[in-house]
């Protein structure tokens, strides 16, 4: 009796370790980025570095301004959203309420090996289809644009929308769906009205996870993008985001340059945990 | 006279036959009552009148089903007008999770009312005929998930109504409602008869005589017997239907 007491509360214990590598590991990284991160915040001054609009760290005389980073990021993400949004969300229509049941497994196979491509094959892939074929279509220079990153952006977060807008769509009762029918409504009007509404919240996440997945990606845009600092002015310039500002650099960074990367980085990480937060909003209302 | 008249329907789910060559007249602005014991295919029947099962894969049906003289299945018929003209209530109360306006104005929204004062005007009247008016008056703009189970029941009913259909079909509408809230159900479908035909799946047999003017009692899919409730309750012509309502079985 008592050895067995002893058993459940040393598994216990183990679970409960087991548990708080996770914890430990957000805390320790987002102290980690906290204290590493204010340094050069600090030297440089918030309003420049977050508002300066030019980002020379090599130069004779460095300027850290990440303005154009922040709103390569924010433009990059709002476009892939733009696109993969309407495309996403009407696919788990489909899937969810209109597919045939072979054709929705066959579909939902795709989505899923879509989701399991590695990001440095979106990249690839990229680098040589998209880019040659804006340069031609556009007539322009370059190719390796904000425009390019967008479309890649938006091809990759069109799985995580998918799969969760057919999960939130799946859990719409059929009661719902019956009572319009019987009132004579087409099965179209039936899910748009009905069933797509009823499952709003969970949709909304959905949206949101795609923003926390476009915004943090690195390595596709890095590929597509050009990754030059300049300011996304249009759509065919050459840009860097956030999370590439900080790859790019690091390896042969130091001193206040190597510093400001980890601020580069906080501020990224102020993104995501924005996100995340309104993220949970979205799943805290949808459970209740 | 009859506003639905049915013959020789059989109806499979797949290789299963739910049921078998049945023929009914439902006459017009009166109840009746679809009785049976679980599984006998009264719902499944039901069902068929507003053409929901058409909805569910692996169905099959053969037969005619005439609504006012058109056959329901001809493919000139628009089965979301037939289902407007034949409206349904569920056995669970199922409002959308949206306003009680909003839940009496899907139908007509559906069917393209969009002027604001006669919306209003149709939500009130629907409300006042379910007998849900008084409750619901004040908080028209609340979530209709915040109401009772019986006042869910009588704003689905008001929600049939607003689409003004001919018929209305209802599956068990009480099984999931205390009794108080069944016999408030039970007034209601009463003062409904004089302007509707009813036609509702019962599994109390109390509820049928309370009720219904007819009486239809199915056994494995087949309709038994079809007469005036009295008749059935009181001189069953069929010993199955005698040894049914008798309790032998059920």
């Amino acid at each position: 009796m008592k050895k067995n007491q002893l058993m459940e509360k040393v598994i216990h214990g183990i679970f409960l370790v087991l548990g708080l590598i996770t914890v430990g590991c957000v805390l320790l990284i987002t102290i980690y980025l906290v204290i590493s991160g204010i340094p050069a915040i600090r030297e440089i001054g918030l309003i420049d570095f977050l508002f300066g609009k030019e980002w020379a760290s090599t130069a004779a005389e460095p300027k850290y301004g990440i303005l154009s980073f922040i709103l390569t990021s924010v433009y990059g993400t709002a476009g892939a959203i733009l696109i993969g949004v309407p495309v996403g969300f009407m696919t788990a229509v489909y899937l969810s309420k209109l597919a045939s049941p072979k054709v929705k497994s066959v579909m939902q196979s795709a989505v899923s090996l879509l989701a399991g491509i590695p990001s440095v094959v979106y990249g690839l892939v990229g680098m040589l289809v998209l880019v040659p074929g804006i340069r031609k279509i556009f007539n322009v220079p370059d190719g390796a644009s904000l425009l390019a990153a967008i479309v890649v952006l938006a091809i990759m977060i069109l799985p995580s929308i998918i799969k969760m807008s057919i999960t939130a769509l799946d859990a719409v009762p059929k009661e719902y769906e019956d009572a319009s029918l019987a009132l004579g409504a087409t099965p179209i009007e039936t899910y748009f009205k009905v069933s797509v509404p009823a499952a709003k919240s969970g949709i909304a996440a959905a949206v949101v996870l795609g923003v926390g997945r476009a915004i943090g990606e690195a390595m596709a845009v890095m590929m597509v993008a050009g990754n030059v600092p300049n300011m996304p002015d249009s759509l065919f310039q050459s840009v860097r985001f956030l999370t590439t500002a900080v790859s790019s650099e690091m390896a042969y960074s130091s001193g206040l340059q190597r510093q400001a990367l980890f601020s580069i980085a906080l501020v990224l990480f102020l993104f995501i945990m924005l996100i995340n937060a309104t993220l949970n909003f979205f799943l805290k209302r949808e459970t209740e | 006279m009859s506003i639905i008249s049915v013959k020789e329907l059989c109806l499979w789910y797949g290789d299963h036959q739910a049921l078998r060559n049945v023929d009914i007249e439902i006459p017009e602005k009166s109840i009746t009552a679809f009785i049976g014991p679980s599984g006998c295919g009264k719902s499944t029947f039901l069902k068929t009148l507003n053409r929901m099962n058409d909805l569910i894969p692996g169905v099959k049906i053969t037969g005619d089903i005439r609504y006012e003289g058109t056959d329901i299945f001809s493919k000139e018929v628009d089965v979301n007008n037939l289902r407007k003209e034949i409206g349904m209530v569920f056995q669970k109360p199922n409002p959308f999770p949206m306003s009680i306006y909003d839940n009496v104005a899907y139908g007509p929204r559906t069917h393209g009312i969009t002027n604001k004062v006669e919306l209003d005007d149709i939500v009130e009247r629907a409300l006042r005929d379910a007998a849900i008016w008084d409750e619901a008056k004040d908080r028209l703009k609340k979530n209709a998930l915040g109401m009772s189970g019986g006042q869910q029941q009588r704003l689905c009913i008001a929600r049939a109504l607003a689409v003004q259909p001919k018929v209305l079909l209802m599956d068990e509408p009480t099984s999931a409602l205390d009794p108080i809230s069944t016999s408030r159900i039970e007034e209601l479908v009463m003062e409904l008869k004089g302007k509707y035909t009813i036609v509702m799946v019962t599994h109390n047999m109390q509820q049928a005589v309370r009720v219904s003017d007819h009486t239809a009692f199915f056994l494995l899919g087949e309709l038994v017997e079809f007469g005036k409730t009295d008749d059935i309750f009181s001189q069953p012509k069929d010993q199955r239907t005698e040894d049914y309502i008798t309790g032998r079985f059920g």
